[in-house]
């Protein structure tokens, strides 16, 4: 079946973005990002580790720009300035890239987004050429106006960074996806593999995850886990459920021919 | 003279050094970065050019693994 994800005018064949944070070492990170069959993986911009060992291998080793495509995000960013100073020195780092993902929180306890502040980073990026990915919370509105804004793709949260807790307003959710014309995407929030099934079940384009993986017991088997969820969601949603009842006369084996004790 | 390094005070042994230099200095050569002086980003293909003066501050960054 030929169902891509298009973002910024690229087509992908994989529906799930992930995160390349909190792995035990780059040979798990790799391990985990195959088996999920992951083309877009989030990286983070940090200062270098000036003094490191010539040879210590780093993420780009690891995950070389030629086979993924790269999405530098803002993680840690509290004001719309340091997102987009981010993004500058991403774009640089990355030869010109374009796509990213911008965040910008506001709550280092909970890590919930800063809506305001994304607004006003979105503005500025889109302005400046970039494709925008943009995180945000689950708010319809917010979401229309980043769209509105120019941003490439939308992404709400479905619960918190870090949480687990799953799809916890798929109300919410479904109204950001009946709005939008671009891709909106679940970010943050995942825990296991059903979840991600019913964010693709609602509709969503796709699903960016990362401690979902890199903190299950066996990160390698839970990435293949998530690509099958996201692949039986996404066709669960192209087909199209049968609508839900609370009981039906109407089984499924024929209700003539039966044996009879007579 | 003496530059700030992310954030970290170093001291070079001469004046006039190139952020080419730099890079060979601090082991750093062949690695992805990208760095800002004083705020501004210098693109790669002008490291070469770009002298550094007494108490600028460059940050130099790399791509590591994030969500």
């Amino acid at each position: 079946m030929n169902d891509e994800l298009i973002i910024a005018g690229k087509a992908y064949q994989s529906r799930l973005l992930v995160g390349t944070g909190k792995y035990k070492d780059f040979t798990e990170t790799r391990a985990a990002i195959d088996a999920s069959g992951a083309q877009i993986v989030t990286v983070a911009i940090r200062r270098t580790n000036i003094g490191q060992h010539v040879g210590e291998p780093s993420l780009l080793d690891c995950l070389p720009p030629e086979e993924f495509t790269y999405l530098p995000n803002t993680a840690g960013c509290y004001s719309a300035d340091d997102a987009v100073r981010t993004l500058r020195l991403a774009r640089e780092l990355l030869d010109g890239h374009k796509l990213v993902k911008l965040e910008v929180l506001g709550d280092p306890k909970t890590l919930y987004p800063n809506v305001i502040e994304t607004i006003a980073a979105a503005k500025t990026l889109v302005k400046d050429g970039f494709d925008v990915m943009v995180y945000t919370s689950d708010d319809p509105i917010i979401a229309k106006q980043l769209e509105d804004i120019g941003c490439c793709a939308v992404m709400p949260l479905a619960s918190l960074i870090g949480s687990g807790m799953g799809i916890l307003n798929p109300w919410n959710l479904q109204i950001i996806i009946e709005n939008a014309k671009v891709p909106v995407l679940v970010d943050a929030g995942v825990g296991t593999a059903s979840d991600a099934a019913i964010a693709m079940e609602l509709g969503c384009a796709g699903i960016l995850m990362n401690t979902a993986i890199a903190d299950a017991q066996n990160p390698v088997l839970m990435a293949s886990a998530m690509k099958k969820a996201v692949e039986a969601g996404r066709e669960a949603f192209l087909a199209g459920r049968m609508p839900k009842k609370l009981y039906s006369a109407s089984p499924s084996s024929p209700t003539a021919g039966l044996i009879t004790a007579s | 003279m003496h530059i700030f390094i992310n954030g970290n005070l170093r001291q070079l042994a001469s004046e006039n050094v190139t952020i080419s230099a730099l890079v060979v200095t601090l082991n750093l050569t062949g690695k992805r970065l990208a760095i800002e002086k004083n705020g501004e980003i210098v693109p790669r293909s002008q490291f070469d050019m770009v002298t550094l003066h007494d108490g600028d501050k460059l940050e130099i960054v790399g791509a590591v693994g994030g969500g």
